[in-house]
């Protein structure tokens, strides 16, 4: 129990400080990117958006730094994001609610398939290692080091521009209208393919490797060898007795690593104009809407705490140690 | 009646290392184990007394590599040679034939896994016929005979002490009755008294069901107590094999005679205590001719040129067997070693 | 206590192996080291020359438009007329450039944090691994977007302050458990006990012992912020008029290269990239296995192990009958081997 609440303090204090920082960085950046904005919708923007503007990047002299911080805390439980410039008048919560089941579908199904692919090939490798497997690494290692937008680009040019097998662009066929129904979740999956593809292409090196690694760090324990001198089957020696001890680092690396594999497919996003919070951040930072690029800094960060909390509970339910009492 | 062999090791060779210069760990060592006799094996740290018994069962982990020698199992239906089986013939034969408790048995657990399921899967593997409930009430009985509450089955090996821990090791050894159980340094993390407890109930268990037991202790008095016959390990090799009463009583080798002199006799006439000087050879830059040269207080010019075979000792002794130059015909044996 | 126990980089660091680091830099004779270590130099002479070699002005127009790779533009041209080729040779020096200031930096933070809260322990280790878990959490890119849009002018150095800022988490995490298992090791707790003063504990017996890890961490953050910057300049969120691989991207993308067909714009990029990211992660093998002994095959190439039929398994001993090499003997002292027989000591 001890182990979880500490987990449960610790997100607490993960998003106190998320929010904290978005908080603090538009104080005390250096020139004044709210006052050129404003400058530049002149006459455009509502006393609305303005006093939104103000709220949010402290524009305000009269109130202290503290109210201020106050004020932003209680404008953050109504929802209240501000609005968003390039959807304007759109509020940056409405934006964001509207492309996140899109990211979230597509990191969620992306990651896991990658980290199931990737941990299944290194436990293979690890196992029989000093075998023909170990040539997989050098492959690997060149996989990890391309940027996934990169693979994105070369497959899009592969498979939608010189093969077009499957669309360039966007998350649903352009006809339809959004909904649930099949023809709409066909073309939904249709058109995540070729992203979810890619982001699996390029972050299941790292998996292969940690596990890899980890497998042939478990097997020379003592009770890998133990379970063979038992005459044990080879799958439940390499299954129930490695394996099942050497993805437990792997599953806190999973973890650890979410924050990376999002970035990693918000950029995806952007490559594939998929209707996710990437694509949107990409036109945030187009139109430098900054209301928008703050919202989305913080929802993403979120969603990857509560990520992070199902992948601890994935962790206590494999590791009896962690339900010790204290 | 003559003892039957249960495993007869012949000429085993075990190298560490895959290169161009290995450590040859093992250097043609032989050995036999009778039916239901308990064979102690002593020395130094690092002789390869673990290596011995790993080899022979094929569980010496990589780099070690077995380079030459043969491990033939009597078993119910002839002799086998536990080197030439295939992968599926030792699985089916493992812990039947042969069980082993390691040394350092606080690792030898999954830590993921409940001792219920460690004690039983290998019964589940060996007997598929077995119903879940005979298994359960075989790993209940197991642990009541080591001396832990049969309830501690559903405890994670985290919430047993290192005590317990071996005590489980040694119950899950024998789960399937094995013909030969090997003990390495399976009481380390015991206190004296349950030492002898575990001890005393490993023995019963033999005189009951007549396994043969392999029992590698660092203490000399206790293996002298309740072994058989004794090998006594140098560097790879084996320099003395002999009952264990003889050679408490008489060592024939230099080496042998200073190993039971560093440790007090639990009974008998008390004698002197005395270590042997220097320390275990470098196995990677052996000393030409007899490998304990350089630290026996007997050696002669030729124990640095000849390397000593095991043999005959000089008295002829039936069932004895010692590797020196000082057994060679026409040499007297210094007083310390012929009494 | 570790928020999440076992690290994969947390396994088992030999000391007699670590300070054989410092008289040898064995892991040098790690081939796939020695590829990478290669494959940076290249790189690195590239950043410093490649200004004067470049064939054209990588900013200067022409009226080749969108040619495909030929003799005179080994890389073609974009659009304007660019020189491919130019833009890249002149473009390594910017990624390099910050992909290094950035690993330094953040090895920086991650030693100071991760050594000190390995060695205070109690609540100020409570507070710096929280801190060091907290940037670890939050996911870098949209931090890195926030702060670069907003600030006025988002140079090299800038960049890869923040990169540096943002990144230094992971590091600080392998550090803190590298030093939490030395700071129980027998020479620190002698040293303890003679009476040296902490700061002197950590300077001259900790530190040297962690070299191979800082290492590794130092490698690994390189690549982050080599990819990290790359990215952002594809994206736009940094200054798009200094030349670097992710500004060639920038361009390619937002001139609809692809559509085009000018896969020469923005293929060689990339593959520059991928070529510099996988140098820095062989490196980063040689590390891994010289940290860690268990990653090693004992002296052995596995074509050798191939040859001898050997196939180094738990729980099934090789048995070779192959009586080449007459056994005993005093043995060639090979590093490699006297390398294992350390670590077994
Ligand atoms: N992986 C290895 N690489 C090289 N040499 C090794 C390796 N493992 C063991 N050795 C060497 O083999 C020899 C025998 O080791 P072994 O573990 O069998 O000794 P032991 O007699 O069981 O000692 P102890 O009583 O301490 O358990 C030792 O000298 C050791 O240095
Ligand atoms: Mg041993």
């Amino acid at each position: 129990m001890r182990f979880v609440l500490r987990r449960c303090i610790f997100y607490l204090v993960t998003a106190w400080a998320a929010v904290t920082v978005n908080f603090v960085i538009p104080r005390v950046m250096p020139g004044d990117p709210v006052q050129a904005l404003i400058n530049r919708y002149q006459g455009q923007l509502s006393t609305d958006a303005v006093e939104s503007l103000y709220a949010l990047f402290g524009l305000d002299p009269d109130a202290s730094i503290w109210s201020q911080y106050v004020d932003y805390w209680g404008r953050l439980f109504a929802g209240d994001l501000g609005l968003s410039f390039t959807f304007f008048p759109t509020p940056v919560a409405d934006v964001i609610l509207q492309s996140l089941p899109w990211t979230v579908a597509l990191v969620g199904v992306a990651s896991v398939l990658s980290f199931a692919v990737g941990t299944l090939i290194g436990v293979m490798i690890g196992w029989r290692r000093g075998t023909w497997a170990d040539g997989i690494l050098p492959v690997t290692a060149f996989l990890s080091a391309v940027p996934y937008f990169w693979l994105g680009l070369i497959a899009i040019m592969l498979l939608a521009v010189t093969w077009p097998v499957f669309p360039t662009s966007g998350g649903y066929d352009g006809g339809l209208v959004p909904g649930l129904y099949p023809e709409f979740i066909g073309s939904a999956l249709w058109h995540s393919i070729l992203p979810a593809g890619t982001v699996v292409i390029s972050s299941v090196a790292g998996w292969i490797l940690g596990m890899r690694n980890m497998m042939v760090t478990v097997s020379s324990e003592d009770y890998v060898t133990v379970a063979q001198a038992k005459g044990l089957p080879e799958r439940q020696v390499m299954f129930g007795y490695a394996a099942r001890n050497a993805v437990l680092p792997q599953v806190s690396g999973f973890a650890l690593s979410l924050g990376f594999i999002v970035s990693g497919t918000l950029v995806m996003e952007m490559v594939f104009s998929y209707p996710g919070v990437g694509f949107v951040l990409y036109q945030a930072t187009g139109g430098q809407d900054y209301p928008l690029m703050q919202g989305i800094f913080l929802i993403i960060t979120l969603a990857v705490l509560v990520a992070n909390m199902l992948a601890d509970v994935a962790y206590v339910l494999l590791d009896p140690r962690t339900r010790q009492e204290a | 009646m003559t003892p039957e062999p249960v495993l007869e090791i012949r000429d085993l060779a075990v190298d560490y290392g895959y290169g161009a210069s290995p450590v040859h760990a093992l250097r043609g060592v032989s050995l036999t184990l009778h039916k239901g006799e308990v064979l102690g094996i002593a020395g130094e740290s690092g002789c390869g007394k673990s290596t011995l018994v790993y080899a022979a069962t094929r569980l010496l982990p990589p780099p070690g590599v077995i380079v030459g020698g043969e491990v033939r199992f009597h078993g119910d239906d002839g002799p086998v040679d536990i080197l030439r089986m295939t992968d599926q013939e030792l699985r089916a034969a493992r812990w039947q034939d042969t069980a082993i408790v390691f040394q350092g048995a606080m690792n030898s657990l999954n830590p993921v896994y409940r001792v219920g399921r460690q004690l039983t899967d290998a019964i589940a593997a060996h007997r598929p016929g077995s119903s879940r409930a005979e298994r359960e009430e075989r790993a209940r009985e197991l642990l009541t005979m080591v001396g832990i509450a049969p309830e501690r089955i559903r405890a994670f090996p985290h919430q047993l002490s290192g005590g317990m821990r071996q005590r489980v090791m040694i119950a899950m050894a024998m789960a399937l009755e094995p013909k030969v159980l090997i003990l390495d340094e399976p009481t380390t993390a015991l206190d004296v008294v349950m030492q002898r407890q575990i001890l005393e109930q490993v023995m019963e268990l033999r005189d009951r069901l007549g396994f043969s037991v392999v029992f590698i202790t660092h203490d000399v008095s206790l293996l002298i107590e309740v072994a058989d016959h004794i090998a006594i390990m140098y560097a790879g090799e084996i320099v003395e094999q002999a009952r264990a009463s003889e050679v408490y009583r008489q060592p024939r080798h230099p080496y042998s005679h200073g190993l039971l002199h560093s440790f007090p006799p639990l009974h008998g006439p008390r004698r002197p205590l005395a270590g042997i000087p220097g320390s275990p050879p470098d196995l990677q830059a052996l000393p030409s001719g007899c490998p304990f040269s350089p630290r026996c207080p007997e050696a002669m010019d030729v124990c640095t040129d000849v390397h000593p075979d095991l043999g005959p000792t000089a008295a002829a002794e039936p069932g004895r067997r010692v590797a020196c130059l000082l057994h060679t015909e026409g040499r007297t044996l210094p007083a310390s070693l012929s009494v | 206590m570790s928020v999440i126990p076992v690290d994969a980089a947390a396994a088992p660091v030999d000391p007699a192996a670590v300070a054989a680091t410092r008289r040898r830099l064995l892991f040098l004779r790690n081939g796939k080291s020695r590829l990478g270590i290669a494959i940076l130099l290249g790189f690195a002479v590239l950043a410093v020359i490649g200004p004067w070699i470049a064939p054209y002005d990588p900013s200067a127009l022409s009226r080749d438009v969108l040619q495909a790779p030929s003799g005179a533009h080994w890389m073609g041209t974009t659009h304007t007329g660019q020189d491919v080729f130019s833009q890249i040779l002149v473009g390594t020096r910017g990624v390099l450039v910050v992909g290094m200031i950035a690993g330094v930096v953040a090895t920086a933070l991650a030693v100071l944090v991760g050594v000190s809260s390995g060695f205070l322990g109690g609540l100020a280790d409570e507070i710096l691994s929280a801190l060091a878990n907290i940037f670890l959490v939050i996911p870098a890119l949209p931090l890195v977007i926030i702060i670069t849009g907003q600030l006025p002018d988002a140079g090299g150095i800038t960049v890869a302050l923040v990169l540096a800022f943002t990144s230094w988490g992971w590091g600080a995490r392998v550090l803190r458990a590298q030093t939490l298992s030395l700071r129980k090791r027998d020479f620190v707790e002698a040293a303890r006990a003679n009476g040296e003063s902490t700061w002197r504990i950590v300077w001259f017996e900790t530190l040297p012992n962690l070299t191979a890890v800082i290492a590794a961490s130092f490698v690994g953050t390189v690549t982050f912020a080599i990819l990290s910057q790359v990215t952002l300049a594809f994206i736009g969120v940094t200054s798009i008029s200094d030349w670097n691989w992710g500004t060639i991207l920038f361009w390619a993308q937002s001139n609809q290269a692809l559509a085009r067909g000018a896969w020469w714009w923005f293929v060689p990029a990339g593959l520059c990239i991928a070529l510099l990211g996988t140098a820095f992660t062989l490196i980063n093998f040689g590390i891994d296995e010289f940290v860690n002994p268990r990653l090693r095959l004992a002296g052995a190439s596995a074509r050798s192990l191939r040859r001898r039929g050997i196939v180094p398994r738990i729980g099934f001993t090789a048995v070779v009958r192959d009586t080449g090499c007459p056994p005993s003997g005093p043995a060639l002292d090979r590093p490699a081997l006297a390398l294992s027989k350390e670590a077994t000591r």
